[in-house]
């Protein structure tokens, strides 16, 4: 690493279970912390908030969803934007009927909502497994945008099917809305990020991730020593959709702020949110916010290189911009077929050696 | 742990900044241009971006600009999505000394930017699409949906089938199906069809085609099978061809199926061939290029090598709507200009050009456009304009649209009534009080 690690003994449990166990770590992150939440939220703009900070924390939400349930659970699923619908049309519902509500209970509630709502969707994959599951997905997918689109009650009977949300307050500060401060919106959505991603990492380490880790490595084994797969499937899509109906939620009501089902959560998303977790690294967090990053910030830097910087026209800037991104994927993909995740501990493990490798 | 994410935050930061600082300079007219040249909706974005370019471009080659400054127009593609336009808003919002409207060419992008734009106080031209209820001014102050809105559209639609049929009373017991693209574009006309289906006694048939429309066997089959004796369609993109084939495969009469403005173009209705002979489009413009502008575009633009598409589709009928949004926009730029007296104009004197816009027939002649459009008065209440639709029947032999219908009025009891009931809510949702327009 940058720093060296020899002599730096852990002399007891508690330092050997931290989740970051060198002072170094701990700087890192907490300065990392630091300016994510101090200075961050002074110098951000609107075009920093909701074409690239915004989209990033709320799609880093997603893939860390998503992983738990593909990444340590093993179970695919291809149903992800249905289910971030159903936590944006919870919290629409939750913001119209009770117009006082914190905008935290609301994306908390709507994290619920969704998690009910997985919970069955998750039930065929007591029977289903693999490519059979990603199907079985892939209809809730239909289904669920289906729904939104068909049932009226859903969207409060509006013209047009779209919902758009109302300003409402966090914690006394209004985070949605156009008049929503743009700071606040980027806290709000930081700080939900932040603390889930926590939870997300202390879950994966403790019982309850292994018992995913174990079900998706050999699902009979696990059975043999223990582990209950009807329980282990059920939580980990409950947890999963949970978070991705938070993201859902905070999708439409603190970064777009109108909605219609068929294009905000249509089939792309489900993918996009897919090849984020496979991209970042399949059962990792940070491979989580990694993929997030990769997908959402790349084109939007690749657009600003062709365009600003080569004076493509706007068209082929698009198409070149296609077929690189496709391309990087690939060679990413190849050079590290376990994902961003994967790159970064073996660029670890190596400057740990450097300048002396054996 | 998020090491890599804040390089390559820093990358772009910087990139972005550089970027926004190269393009900045004094005394232009920044006009973005939301277009999208790929995608599912290509075919039809790219003849409207390149009329708004060329006119703009006949503007600054041929005047010097609007009233002596020059117009620098920013393109950014969406392909049509609304995440994409977000992105393409806030990056150009900024530019120059500041984007002086938006022309979404998009319901759900217009929708994002209607309340976004409110607050950054940049008008929002979303002409002829969008949300219908922005007609209201007293309530969509920064919004402007001139010249004619979809709800008057589709009572201009009814009002036709009428007097096909021989009357408003022959319509009782008619079957009419609306085949429309499932968004909140295509799902705009279906309250006034409703309220119209009430009114005259016709029963109406609502069929979506989910994005980006290009299987449609079922939504046809279900036509043949209940064959409506008329068909309307909210369209877009690569749905209009494959509707205007599917309909040509089961035989359904051309002249009894009538699409939106936007499913009437030469690009729809090409792909079917002569089989698409008969077909009928609303629409507010003329097309083809008999017109002085064309031959100012030509010698001042595509002659001097910087036309934005090919010679030989200037005129087209997306082509000709994307010239008159800017010919308005322009316009509206112009009086904003004179009424404040100021060669740089801010974002809110443009909107007060728009508001106090009067292009009429003389001035059209000053335009070269005689004759291809209505004339246009907007005030402080009424941003929808006139509100008056003609029919256009595709000829598959000469390859032209023609005109085929005066200008109706739209059936302003229903279409007034409904305005104000959505604006209202839309009000009383956001909590705004009306405006007082004296």
């Amino acid at each position: 690493m940058f720093y060296r690690e020899t002599g730096q003994y852990r002399t007891d449990y508690a330092s050997d279970q931290q989740i970051l166990n060198l002072p170094q770590d701990k700087w890192a992150m907490a300065l990392l912390l630091a300016v994510a939440f101090l200075v961050v939220p002074l110098l951000i703009n609107d075009y920093w908030a909701n074409a690239i900070l915004l989209p990033f924390l709320i799609y880093s939400m997603a893939a860390l969803g998503l992983n738990i349930l593909t990444g340590y659970c093993g179970q695919v699923s291809l149903g992800t934007g249905g289910f971030m619908a159903v936590g944006a049309y919870a919290a629409y519902k939750l913001m119209t009927a009770f117009p006082g509500l914190d905008l935290t209970i609301v994306v908390l509630f709507a994290g619920f909502v969704t998690a009910a709502v997985g919970t069955v969707f998750g039930l065929p994959s007591l029977r289903i497994k693999g490519f059979y599951l990603a199907v079985a997905t892939l209809a809730a997918q239909f289904f669920l945008v289906w729904l939104f689109n068909k049932v009226p009650w859903f969207f409060n009977y509006s013209a047009t099917g779209m919902i758009s949300a109302p300003a409402r307050t966090a914690f006394g500060l209004e985070v949605s809305g156009p008049q929503a401060p743009i700071w606040a919106k980027y806290l709000f959505c930081l700080t939900l990020v932040t603390v889930f991603a926590l939870i997300a990492k202390n879950i994966t380490r403790g019982r309850i991730g292994r018992m995913w880790m174990a079900i998706r490595d050999m699902d009979i084994a696990a059975e043999l020593i223990g582990v209950r797969p009807l329980w282990s499937k059920l939580s980990a899509f409950a947890v999963s959709s949970f978070y991705v109906g938070m993201a859902g939620a905070m999708l439409f009501a603190v970064w777009l702020g109108a909605v219609e089902p068929t294009e905000a959560f249509g089939i792309t998303v489900s993918f996009n949110v897919l090849f984020m977790v496979i991209i970042g690294g399949l059962g990792s967090i940070l491979g989580s916010f990694l993929g997030a990053g990769f997908l959402v910030l790349l084109p939007i830097l690749l657009k600003s290189v062709l365009v600003g910087g080569l004076a493509m026209t706007v068209a082929t800037a698009k198409h070149v911009e296609l077929v690189l991104l496709g391309s990087l994927i690939i060679l990413f993909l190849i050079a590290e077929p376990h994902g961003l995740n994967r790159l970064w501990q073996i660029t670890k493990e190596k400057l740990r050696l450097w300048p002396f490798p054996y | 742990m998020m090491m890599k994410k804040i390089a390559t935050g820093l990358g772009a930061v910087a990139l972005t900044a550089g970027l926004l600082a190269g393009t900045a300079l004094a005394a232009e007219l920044t006009v973005p241009s939301l277009v999208y040249r790929t995608g599912p909706y290509a075919p039809n974005g790219i003849p409207f971006a390149n009329g708004y370019a060329d006119y703009f471009n006949l503007l600054n080659a041929r005047d010097g600009g609007i009233e002596g400054s020059k117009v620098n127009l920013v393109e950014c593609e969406t392909a049509y999505n609304t995440q994409q336009g977000v992105e393409c808003y806030e990056n150009t919002k900024g530019q120059g000394t500041g984007a002086l409207m938006y022309q979404p060419l998009s319901t759900g992008i217009t929708y994002q930017l209607i309340p976004k734009a409110s607050v950054d106080k940049i008008p929002v031209f979303s002409m002829g699409y969008g949300r219908t209820s922005a007609a209201n001014g007293k309530i969509f102050e920064w919004v402007f949906n001139f010249p004619a809105t979809y709800w008057d559209q589709a009572s201009v639609f009814v009002k036709y089938i009428g007097e096909k049929e021989g009357g408003m009373e022959n319509l009782k017991g008619k079957k009419i199906a609306l085949v429309y693209h499932n968004s909140a574009y295509g799902k705009e006309p279906i309250r006034t069809l409703e309220k119209l289906s009430e009114k005259h006694g016709f029963s109406l048939q609502l069929l979506p085609v989910d994005h980006p429309g290009q299987e449609q066997k079922s939504t046809w089959l279900q036509i043949r099978r209940e064959r409506p004796d008329w068909t309307l369609m909210w369209g877009w993109g690569v749905m209009n061809q494959v509707a205007i084939k599917e309909a040509a495969s089961i035989g359904y009469p051309m002249d009894h199926f009538i699409g939106v403005w936007w499913s009437g173009s030469e690009n729809d209705v090409l792909p079917a061939g002569d089989a698409a002979n008969g077909y009928l489009s609303g629409t507010f413009h003329g097309s083809g290029t008999d017109f002085p502008v064309h031959a100012d575009i030509m010698k001042h633009v595509y002659d001097a090598g910087s036309g934005a598409g090919d010679k030989d589709r200037i005129g087209e009928v997306l082509y000709n709507r994307g010239l008159i949004a800017a010919a308005w926009q322009a316009e509206a730029i112009r009086t904003g200009m004179k009424m404040h007296s100021t060669d740089s104009p801010t974002a809110a004197q443009v909107r007060d050009g728009f508001e106090n816009l009067n292009v009429d027939e003389a001035r059209l002649k000053e335009l070269g456009l005689e004759g291809f459009t209505i004339p246009i008065t907007i005030t402080c209440a009424n941003h929808g304009g006139p509100g008056k639709v003609f029919l256009q029947q595709w000829d598959a032999g000469a390859k032209k649209w023609n005109k085929v219908t005066d200008f109706y009025d739209a059936d302003r009891e229903v279409v007034d009534a409904l305005i104000a009931e959505d604006s209202g809510a839309y009000a009383k949702e956001n909590n705004l009080t009306p405006r007082d327009c004296g």
